[in-house]
């Protein structure tokens, strides 16, 4: 496994950071899933600190996907609950939870493939618009500031994330690894507490791996967005996160620091495999 | 319609005559977050004023020198002129330059504040902080990433104008004094030149020199205040400060600041500007976009593109030569111009372009010949940091493309019997920094500039330009071997990005090629054939075939040439990567450093002249492939045919 010591995360620890840690955000408490016969999730409980790079981490076939899902309200879990900001939600739709801050992006990406890198953006802002179809429609002096301000908002993400040279590109013409930064850009415009993404490394070669790394750790850095993050290539997640919860045929094997994370004896076993 | 008053010769008293003489024109503008944003010549000298009087209260006085790190914004413009409102020298440098470079230009210029753009670059400033403690003071523009940076020395732009903001009142009778007791003869500028032969140099120039030379080129170029500029090469280029400030403070006229480099074209597209400097390379680059594009379309397209500027070109061709062009021919050209050539101008955002220029570097007659027939006025221009820009350039109506055009006035040429130029102009600079012997020995007591260049004089008093001394040889035959020459002749084609020719001293020309990356995977694409990078593109058979042909077609025209048909090139090596300024390939300009590169692939180089076909270099896994290349019967035999 990688031994390569957390070069990100140290770096971060020397200097003061920009939000300290909070309380707990986003709180799961003995979540347990079934599709049918088949248990997903078992009696799974971990909390997410404001303001920290959370990341859910596994072999495949984990139930990583799964996890997210049920934080998103995808997926209603039988048992168990979601706590966010205070809220108890057992039951809740996804539109809820981008209502209550919750912004996500898709393992495979889910932008409106023919419209431009700016439009799909621009869509991120829909809860933040105010005013109606109508007003909109006939450009009506409140449809028409918000319009401005929404493209102001989202001008900063696109410097943010520096595509500017793509702006108005459609998304179908761009390369994987712009497209998942474009997907990002469209979380980040929804201004959310809690930014979910699933496997935001994946497919991309370690140029643009980098690339990623440094605009999640950028994000909850500039914006103190608390991040929720799925990946199975152990090396990225442990440089750039706080703390990791590790899952394993549906249950948690390994919860805290990367450098214990590493040290635990059980990941080590799901990760290289254990003669029984 | 330029500022000849007297009394007004420095930039920081153009800057305050502007603000009262058009106040509420676009000074600078900036596309910033998807809009442009316009400073004004009022709210530019306000800043200035602000920043001048923060400055001095954070030690910046006469003399001392001040560097700029970063790209062209107008934060960075308004530092400048800060910076010389207290009467300090300004040291624009090169933006990507290596930390190593960045430390060896502040202690030569013994620079004390720098303007930084943002964290890239405060960071390359921190690590070389320790070699530098002159250095007492870093500004930063942007503060993205910048939160966690606790120095001492750093303050942010912002900051730092808040600060001159309150200060500006108490202040004022001293900025504006400092501003008055500025005189023509101070030192305004220190650059460093590209260092193409040595290490480089810091050339100090004064206002009066640049004035002058800004003056009387707005004149020949009838420029006006409505003009409008680009700023998209780097500010440590004396052509870029010179048409992105100097000239600006001289004529009143408004410059753009794109977005980024990646996205200039689009930007320059929305500016529409109607002055324009560019360089070989950035035309070359464009040339290529131009052909890539046109590779990939096909049929009808393809056929009418080549038609079209086949008329466009030897209509133009004509109108250069004085001939009279037929009425066909001119209803050809109008209709070329309506279909592809103005569509194109439109494309590449040149078309309100009044007065182009190029300079920086040699250009090859047929790319400057290309941008002509598409309609644009674009002249060559000469002339280098020393001697302040403006040495020589082509004048409207009286242009020859192998020369860079007669002198401007008050320059006077000459020619030593080696053919070095010698250049007495009121534009020269003043110094090197700090280097009173390499001074003497490029400036003779009578004010002649050596400037290393090679070229002579035609019957009409153009100037043509050969090589850099340093580099003009004789092959073994003993006939003029000037690689630059060829090797423009090679970078005019699509496939090939840079080249390095050899033949000093040896008995045939050969080369070194670097393929251009985009315009070849195309074509590998095209044909099918497969590649994981630079490296097995750059290997492959069918690619040496490519270069080959390419060659071939460079040999046959180098034939029709008296001075270069001995300089056909006979072997040829396509290199694994490309020559980069990093490695110290090229500078920062992007020109050959030939020295370096000769010490660089010595191994290839021997091999091609040994004969073999091929030789193990650096830590490429197979044989990099040596080939000839298809020499064509001499020009004396193709004349006659």
């Amino acid at each position: 496994m990688n031994v390569t010591p957390p070069v990100q995360s140290s770096i971060l620890q020397a200097t003061e950071r920009a939000f300290p840690f909070g309380p707990p955000i986003l709180e799961l408490s003995s979540i347990s899933l079934r599709f049918g016969g088949v248990q997903a999730l078992t009696n799974i409980s971990f909390n997410v600190l404001e303001h920290e790079i959370r990341a859910i981490i596994g072999p495949n076939g984990a139930g990583k996907s799964s996890m997210l899902n049920v934080i998103n309200g995808i997926y209603v879990p039988q048992e168990g609950s979601v706590t966010f900001r205070g809220e108890r939600l057992s039951e809740m739709t996804p539109t809820q939870a981008a209502h209550l801050g919750m912004a996500r992006t898709f393992q495979n990406i889910a932008l409106f493939r023919g419209m431009s890198v700016l439009d799909n953006i621009m869509a991120g802002r829909i809860l933040r618009t105010h005013a109606t179809f109508l007003e909109v429609a006939f450009q009506l002096p409140r449809a028409r500031r918000e319009e401005s301000e929404n493209r102001a908002a989202v001008e900063e993400i696109i410097e943010f994330l520096e595509i500017e040279h793509i702006r108005k590109t459609p998304v179908s013409r761009l390369p994987y690894g712009l497209q998942k930064r474009v997907e990002l850009g469209r979380a980040l415009a929804a201004e959310p507490k809690v930014l979910l993404l699933d496997e935001p490394m994946a497919g991309m070669n370690i140029e643009e791996k980098q690339d990623m790394c440094r605009f999640i750790l950028d994000v909850n850095d500039h914006y103190g967005t608390t991040v929720v993050l799925i990946e199975h290539d152990m090396g990225v997640v442990m440089d750039i996160s706080d703390r990791v919860v590790v899952l394993d045929y549906g249950k948690k094997i390994g919860d805290g620091t990367p450098d214990e994370v590493r040290s635990n004896q059980d990941v080590i076993d799901a990760y290289l495999g254990v003669a029984h | 319609m330029t500022t000849g008053n007297l009394g007004l010769d420095t930039f920081p008293k153009l800057l305050l005559h502007h603000a009262g003489e058009r106040g509420e024109r676009p000074a600078i503008r900036e596309k910033h977050r998807g809009i442009w944003r316009t400073v004004t010549w009022r709210e530019l000298a306000k800043e200035t004023a602000a920043l001048a009087a923060a400055a001095s209260a954070r030690g910046v006085q006469r003399g001392s020198h001040v560097a700029l790190l970063g790209d062209n914004r107008p934060r960075l413009y308004a530092a400048m002129c800060a910076a010389q409102s207290l009467g300090a020298v300004v040291a624009p440098l090169y933006q990507d330059a290596t930390a190593d470079e960045v430390a060896s230009s502040l202690q030569r210029a013994n620079v004390t504040h720098v303007f930084a753009e943002n964290q890239e670059q405060v960071d390359k400033l921190l690590a070389i902080l320790p070699r530098c403690p002159m250095v007492q003071c870093i500004v930063y523009d942007k503060d993205r990433g910048m939160r966690h940076y606790k120095q001492k020395e750093l303050v942010s732009y912002d900051a730092l104008l808040t600060q001159g903001r309150e200060l500006a009142e108490q202040k004022r009778d001293f900025v504006q004094g400092e501003v008055a007791d500025g005189k023509g003869e101070d030192p305004a500028f220190l650059f460093f030149t590209s260092g193409t032969t040595g290490p480089a140099k810091g050339v100090v120039l004064t206002y009066t020199a640049l004035i002058d030379r800004a003056r009387l080129a707005a004149t020949i170029g009838e420029l006006n205040d409505t003009d409008v500029a680009m700023a998209y090469l780097p500010p440590g280029w004396i052509g870029q400060t010179l048409f992105g400030y100097v000239q600006p403070m001289v004529v009143g006229y408004c410059v753009c600041c794109p977005e980024s480099s990646d996205t200039m074209l689009s930007d320059m597209r929305e500016m529409g500007p109607t002055y324009l400097l560019t360089t070989p390379r950035v035309l070359e680059a464009l040339l290529k976009q131009v052909s890539l594009r046109v590779e990939e379309t096909g049929g009808v397209k393809q056929r009418l593109y080549r038609n079209c500027m086949a008329v466009a070109q030897r209509v133009n061709e004509q109108r250069l030569a004085g001939k009279t062009v037929s009425t066909t021919d001119r209803l050809k050209a109008f209709a070329s111009d309506l279909l592809i050539c103005g569509p194109l101008r439109d494309m590449l955002g040149m078309s309100r372009v009044r007065v182009a220029y190029t300079a920086g570097d040699a250009i090859d007659p047929e790319l400057l010949m290309f941008f002509r027939a598409l309609g644009i006025n674009l002249k060559q221009l000469y002339g280098s940091t020393e001697t302040g820009f403006f040495v020589a350039m082509q004048r409207d109506g009286a242009i020859k493309p192998d020369t860079v055009g007669a002198p401007l006035e008050g320059v006077e040429l000459k020619l030593t019997p080696q053919r070095e130029v010698l250049v007495r102009s009121p534009g020269l600079f003043r110094e090197y920094h700090a280097d009173p012997a390499t001074t003497a020995q490029a400036k003779n007591a009578e004010g002649w500039f050596h400037t290393g260049d090679a070229g002579d004089l035609d019957q009409d008093g153009q100037l043509r330009i050969i090589d850099r001394m340093a580099y003009v040889g004789t092959l073994k035959d003993g006939s003029t071997f000037a690689p630059r020459l060829i090797e423009n002749k090679l970078k005019f084609l699509p496939y090939i990005r840079e080249a390095v020719a050899f033949g000093d001293g040896r008995d045939k020309v050969c080369a070194l090629i670097d393929i251009e990356i985009s315009a070849t995977g195309n074509w590998a694409d095209g044909r099918g054939v497969s590649y994981t990078g630079h490296a097995e593109l750059a290997a492959h058979e069918d690619v040496y075939t490519l270069v080959a042909d390419c060659i071939a077609r460079v040999n046959a025209r180098l034939a029709a040439e008296p001075l270069l048909a001995q300089s056909q090139i006979h072997r040829f090596v396509i290199l694994g990567k490309e020559l980069s300024a990093d490695e110290g390939a090229l500078t920062r300009t992007g020109k050959l450093r030939r020295h370096v590169i000769a010490e660089q692939y010595r191994a290839l180089v021997d091999a091609m002249y040994g004969g073999h076909a091929g030789v193990r270099f650096g830590d490429e896994t197979d044989e990099v492939k040596i080939r000839d290349a298809k020499v064509v019967a001499p020009a004396q035999i193709r004349r006659v045919a």
